[in-house]
């Protein structure tokens, strides 16, 4: 039953979808090459260090960042993945959550900033930012490669915009979180809006900042089985592989790969915030 | 008039969704009551006008939400009035630009916060250098200026400490630096005591006291503590529901209350507190040292009085002597020098009765007042003291002795 004439919302969207690749074309490409170039700029990186000082890396950071039972967790953890064989799948997933990171903090961050300075434009941030957590992460894929081919790309596109919204909101909570009495101190002292970012409202966020990074680190993870789907390369790929052709234990032991590396990352992310305070 | 520091002339702060239609309200009469029953709007401060003399502490008295946080806001525009004139220097600061309200908050009026307000992240030196670090980059001046003004309240030495390692009365000096370290001329202190316990309270009073004597800066200070204002404030105003109800030095708010309220407020003072050595001093009967036992004895038949004082030719208290001796004196042909009691209990005009307790438990003679010349001023006998505590008013002097 129909009440009135279904709205053609699906054509509208294809439409504007359809007017944004024939007008925007140029911007997409550059975007795309520019990403992907990022991206193997760090694969190549990081499989240019042997794997074990790369795993001693990880390892001392994860002992600095907190304590020694992450840091031997680490250790096993990962030369467990290199005897598995699926070394060069978690750089390749390391370089895309990285990616996918550091794009959500360079344009996540200044918007939470952004935020925090007025409720206007936080009003209107917010109900975006629930859609963009809530839309099923998926449906990301298709505009995605429609803009920006087959590849990684489109992989880190829909990690970046699901990944982003904790990374904004916690920046945002952080700067407004700041006790009203240092703001009034800052501001009786003569600071420019600047001067207080920076000097006071930043610096005391960053905890909370860290924590909204942690938890965009850990969706960029969660992303990685699905942008596998449009052809990002990486341990998502071998889960997928394993998934379609059945086959149980290399299922498991990518599957394994990509828990141990998001337990090291969170716990590497989650400490380096409250570390850096003391 | 170039005396004033500080002018304000209808002060007036409406919080709510339409100040300007509070305003408007105030004006044609209605009260903070009603304005908040119609409206649902708070009246925070109405119509505030004094005047802040360059060199005096400034004390602004009144119950909690009687405003005197948003006042002391308004003065350095951490709130914008609704209304009036905040004239600093003969300049109206409501009317500036925020670059120039930065320079004037920069160089002219510092704050110290009644929970400090430190910045955490920072060490107790870059806390300090905070106000000078956002004029400008000269770090080296800046970081002797802070040094300067760790030095000067007594925290030399943790320049290095954060302030969480501190406790209260530290972090309140450094709260005090920071604010002193740009060398305003005027400090702006809201409840900057009220977190610290009664002693270190004490102490912070007494220091704030001591370095507005080679200061003289201007201080607007800000509390609920009677005996905090009496102690420190030149002036003080006492507010109630936004209103400044009357301004005038401790005496006058003590002895000439201007209303009930101020009654009130005043009523439970602990006048042992308030009162000093002065106010219930009486003339002393004396004698100059190069008379006799004999005219002692005279004096003290001739007053009914069982002792007497002393002094030399400038009036200076050499010792006393009681009537009985002065007696024994005569009989046995005794001097004057050989009956005299030298080592008497002495205290100075402004010695709080409160301080003279233990003094008087210890001597049977009357306390002898004397000024810092130790020339006698007057005495004070128990009954003084006694009936001026059960605010009986002929204990009590003016601006004289009794
Ligand atoms: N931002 C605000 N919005 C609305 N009302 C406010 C605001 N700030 C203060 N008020 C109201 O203004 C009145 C005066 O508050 P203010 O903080 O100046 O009082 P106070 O005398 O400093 O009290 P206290 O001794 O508790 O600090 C109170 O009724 C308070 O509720
Ligand atoms: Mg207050």
């Amino acid at each position: 039953m129909q009440l009135f004439p279904k709205l053609p919302l699906a054509e509208w969207v294809e439409q504007a979808v359809d007017f944004l690749t024939d007008n925007l074309g140029p911007f997409f490409e550059a975007l795309t090459e520019g990403i992907e170039g990022f991206v193997e700029f760090i694969v190549l990186i990081l499989s240019s260090i042997p794997a074990v000082v790369l795993i001693a890396i990880f390892t001392g950071l994860a002992w600095w960042a907190s304590r020694w039972t992450i840091a031997l967790f680490t250790a096993v953890g990962l030369l467990l993945i290199q005897n598995l064989g699926y070394w060069d799948g978690t750089i390749d997933t390391l370089a895309l959550v990285l990616s996918s990171v550091i794009i959500s903090i360079i344009i996540g961050v200044p918007i939470g900033i952004w935020i925090s300075q007025s409720d206007r434009s936080r009003n209107v941030i917010t109900p975006i930012l629930d859609f963009m957590q809530t839309m099923p992460a998926f449906v990301y894929l298709i505009p995605a490669i429609l803009f920006f081919g087959i590849g990684v790309v489109p992989g880190i596109i829909a990690s970046v915009i699901f990944a982003m919204p904790p990374t904004i909101r916690l920046t945002n909570l952080g700067i407004r979180q700041v006790p009203e009495d240092l703001i009034e101190a800052a501001n009786a002292f003569g600071s420019t809006t600047n001067q207080k970012l920076f000097k006071v409202q930043l610096p005391l966020a960053t905890p909370t900042i860290m924590a909204g990074i942690n938890q965009s680190i850990m969706l960029a993870l969660s992303m990685v089985v699905i942008a596998s789907l449009v052809g990002a390369p990486g341990l998502g790929a071998d889960v997928y592989r394993a998934v379609t052709q059945l086959r149980v234990g290399t299922g498991f032991e990518a599957g394994l790969a990509i828990v141990i590396l998001a337990i090291v990352l969170d716990r590497i992310s989650q400490n380096i915030g409250s570390t850096k305070q003391q | 008039m170039a005396q004033s520091k500080i002018t304000i002339r209808n002060v007036t702060k409406v919080f709510g969704k339409s100040p300007k239609q509070g305003m408007n309200l105030l004006n044609n009469g209605k009260t903070k009551q009603q304005i908040l029953e119609e409206t649902g709007m708070t009246v925070g401060v109405n119509k505030a006008n004094f005047e802040v003399n360059a060199g005096e502490i400034f004390v602004i008295m009144g119950l909690s939400g009687s405003g005197k946080s948003t006042l002391v806001r308004m003065l350095n525009r951490l709130i914008d009035p609704t209304d009036g004139q905040v004239l600093i220097d003969g300049e109206d600061i409501v009317k500036l630009k925020p670059h120039q309200l930065r320079e004037v908050r920069r160089r002219k009026m510092s704050m110290v916060f009644q929970r400090f307000a430190l910045f955490p992240h920072r060490t107790v030196l870059n806390n300090t250098i905070y106000g000078l670090e956002v004029q400008g980059p000269d770090k080296q001046v800046q970081k002797a200026k802070a040094l300067q003004s760790l030095k000067l309240v007594g925290l030399d030495g943790y320049e290095n400490s954060y302030p969480k390692e501190l406790s209260g009365g530290m972090q309140q000096r450094v709260g005090l630096a920071r604010a002193l370290a740009n060398d305003p001329d005027i400090l702006l202190m809201d409840e900057a005591f009220s977190a610290l316990d009664p002693l270190i309270r004490k102490d912070m009073q007494n220091e704030l006291l001591e370095l507005q004597e080679t200061m003289e800066k201007t201080i607007v200070f800000i509390t609920h503590d009677l005996d905090e204002a009496l102690r420190i404030g030149d002036r003080i105003a006492l507010m109630k529901d936004g209103s400044i109800v009357q301004v005038g030095t401790p005496e006058e708010i003590l002895m000439n209350p201007a209303n009930d309220y101020v009654e009130r407020f005043v009523e439970d003072v602990d006048l042992s507190k308030v009162l000093t050595a002065f106010n219930i001093m009486k003339r002393p009967e004396k004698m100059q040292n190069d008379r006799g036992p004999r005219v002692a004895l005279q004096l003290m038949r001739d007053e009914g009085i069982s002792s007497i004082y002393v002094v030399d030719k400038r009036q200076k208290l050499i010792g006393a002597v009681t009537a009985q001796d002065a007696a024994e004196a005569v009989k046995n042909n005794q001097s004057l020098e050989d009956i005299l009691i030298h080592d008497l209990t002495t205290v100075t005009p402004d010695t709080l009765i409160v301080d003279m307790f233990e003094k008087m438990t210890g001597s049977s003679l009357p306390l002898a007042v004397v000024d810092d010349e130790n020339r006698l001023k007057g005495i004070i006998v128990r009954g003084a003291v006694i009936g001026a505590l059960a605010g009986d008013d002929n204990h009590i002097n003016g601006n004289g002795v009794n």
